[in-house]
């Protein structure tokens, strides 16, 4: 426990301070630390996604508060903090009060294990990726009482879908997940970007960071996965009967788990902090880590915003007759690559450190597997467009042949 | 008692624990009894950490309540008219008498062998990280087989559940 005391805690006990007291002060300002960064952001990125979504649109998007839109946020969250606070009378008032906390804690929490830079980062846990795993289904649940407390039939049958959609991609996410900690040898975030130090993950398994790709997109409920807020169908979804702030948790929290999953991303695949000069100071790793971070969580936008909505029954097929059985292919196939390397002596027997020389076998075996397997994927999927598509035109002209009445 | 973090921790997660479980056999409504589950079994998941498993707690959380939890709750909404119960239960007696003699047994049975008999020689102080577990999962010397058997009896449950919910017209 000695070493606890670093940093922050050394001053205030240089500052006469008690030890014990020193220790928690410094460790309460990490906790507001870790726990800040996210809250702060959230307001931004509100900001971004407005942005982002109207340029997609041909609109201009928030441009009246503040210079080119920047303070919409701060007032809408004025408004919604001055809004009536409205419970159903027939809802169960403590778990309806307590979905929304929940839901915004499940994000909130994740940034705990998250390494900004080598050296700054809330805990490295030793099980780090499946303490993600782990945190992410409290959201499920959070989705789920906030349905069922609401007492409000369009509100259930919103949670009803949600929990199937989310239940379901967690197979194929958390198998995708498997990926860079075999690689690894670790679960602990921050050996996972240090065994990256040779080669980029998302170069040795592009297939897991596709899946964890999709599935992550499918866990926040965006496009084409966002039939959890289908307007048209479910008038609102779960949290139809959330007014003011409660209304405001869930929505933060689903914007900051986009930008969450966009940074878990850059660690689990891009090297987190890894770029040129990164050891020269932790601001330029934090500033890599939040480039990376942000580059995929455009992406994310981008895509939410033009793709259309798919049907449940499609998005179910999708997940269990796609992507598990090729998140399962691929961790058999990365694992068994990767001992058979390691075997022959091609690739290092430990990540952590290599250099990109040494890397150079692997990642050339680990290319070809993925793209063959990628290629056979993309040949069913072609064979399985091409049925559907002579499916419907038969369907359609056996209804344009039948007379009509 | 010395109080400190970890006594701490424990009460709360105590609290957490019991109370979880008191909530299940006292609330009326099914759908609030599984949340309650939820409340006992993350109890149960931060004794894992006062006892430096996090592996375990994480597992705990993920499986108990990522998982089974959930599709509890997916049971109960399912069902009918299960989330207001007018019936009341009333062979209180015989209920009462059967977990006082499971409780019973439990208590005896803990702590007869600690603080009753000869004390055994002193546990070796094993640290087991979440790796020693991985391998003793997996080597022939540790748990390979029950690994496999309680594997094969998964799979059995599954098919099981599937041929049972399977639409024979289908």
């Amino acid at each position: 426990m000695d070493n606890l005391c670093t940093g922050l805690c050394t001053l205030l006990l240089d500052g006469g301070f008690d030890a014990g007291l020193a220790q928690f002060l410094s460790l309460l300002v990490g906790v507001l630390l870790v726990s800040g960064v996210p809250l702060i952001t959230v307001i931004l990125l509100i900001w971004v996604e407005r942005k982002v979504a109207a340029r997609i649109q041909d609109r201009i998007g928030p441009n009246r508060v503040g210079p080119i839109g920047l303070l919409q946020t701060l007032a809408d969250m004025i408004k919604l903090l001055s809004k009536e606070d409205i419970t159903p009378t027939s809802a169960d008032r403590l778990l309806y009060n307590a979905a929304p906390l929940v839901s915004f804690a499940s994000v909130v929490l994740i940034w705990a294990v998250i390494p900004f830079t080598p050296f700054h980062y809330g805990v490295d846990l030793e099980i780090g990726a499946l303490y993600f795993v782990a945190i992410a289904s409290f959201g499920t649940l959070a989705i789920m009482v906030a349905g069922w407390a609401s007492n409000n039939k369009y509100a259930l049958l919103g949670a009803f879908r949600v929990v199937a959609l989310l239940v379901s991609y967690e197979v194929p996410l958390v198998f995708a997940l498997l990926a860079p900690v075999m690689l690894a040898g670790s679960m602990s975030l921050l050996d996972i970007v240090n065994a990256q130090s040779g080669m980029w993950f998302v170069i040795l398994s592009p297939l897991a960071f596709v899946i964890f790709y999709v599935s992550s997109q499918a866990e926040t409920g965006r496009a084409p996965f966002d039939l959890i807020e289908a307007e048209s169908e479910l008038v609102a979804g779960f949290n139809i009967e959330y007014s003011g702030m409660k209304f405001g948790m869930f929505f933060a929290a689903e914007f900051l788990h986009v930008f969450t999953n966009g940074i878990l991303m850059a660690i689990l695949f891009f090297g987190g902090w890894m770029g040129p000069l990164y050891y020269e100071s932790p601001l330029i790793a934090f500033a890599w880590l939040g480039a990376k971070g942000g580059l995929i969580y455009l992406t994310t936008l981008w895509l939410r915003n033009t793709v259309p909505r798919l049907r449940i029954d499609q998005i179910m097929a999708f997940n269990w007759k796609c992507l598990v059985p090729l998140s399962i292919a691929n961790i058999v196939a990365v694992s068994l690559a990767l001992k058979v390397l390691q075997e022959l002596d091609l690739a290092p027997r430990q990540l952590i450190g290599a250099g990109i020389g040494e890397m150079l076998p692997t990642t050339v075996v680990m290319l070809l597997i993925n793209g063959a397997i990628g290629l056979y994927l993309l040949g069913i999927l072609r064979r399985r467009g091409q049925e559907a598509r002579r499916e419907f035109q038969a369907a359609s002209q056996a209804y344009a042949a039948a007379p009509a009445d | 008692m010395e109080l400190n973090a970890v006594t701490i921790g424990f009460a709360v997660f105590t609290i957490f624990t019991l109370g979880g479980g008191f909530g299940v056999v006292t609330t009326r409504n099914l759908f609030q009894g599984t949340i309650w589950l939820m409340v006992s079994l993350f109890g149960v998941a931060g004794y894992f950490i006062l006892l430096s498993a996090p592996f375990l707690a994480a597992v705990q959380i993920l499986v108990y309540i990522g998982a089974i939890a959930i599709l509890i709750t997916f049971a109960v909404m399912l069902t009918r008219s299960v989330t207001r119960i007018k019936v009341r239960y009333i062979r209180l007696l015989p209920s009462f008498i059967g977990s006082l003699l499971v409780f019973l047994i439990l208590l005896f049975g803990i702590t007869v062998p600690i603080f009753g008999g000869q004390l055994p020689e002193a546990a070796p102080q094993t640290v087991a990280s979440t790796r020693d577990l991985g391998a003793a999962l997996v080597s022939e010397h540790g748990y390979v087989v029950p690994f496999m058997l309680a594997s094969v009896l998964l799979t059995g449950a599954m098919i099981g559940a599937i041929f049972i919910a399977r639409d024979e017209k289908a």
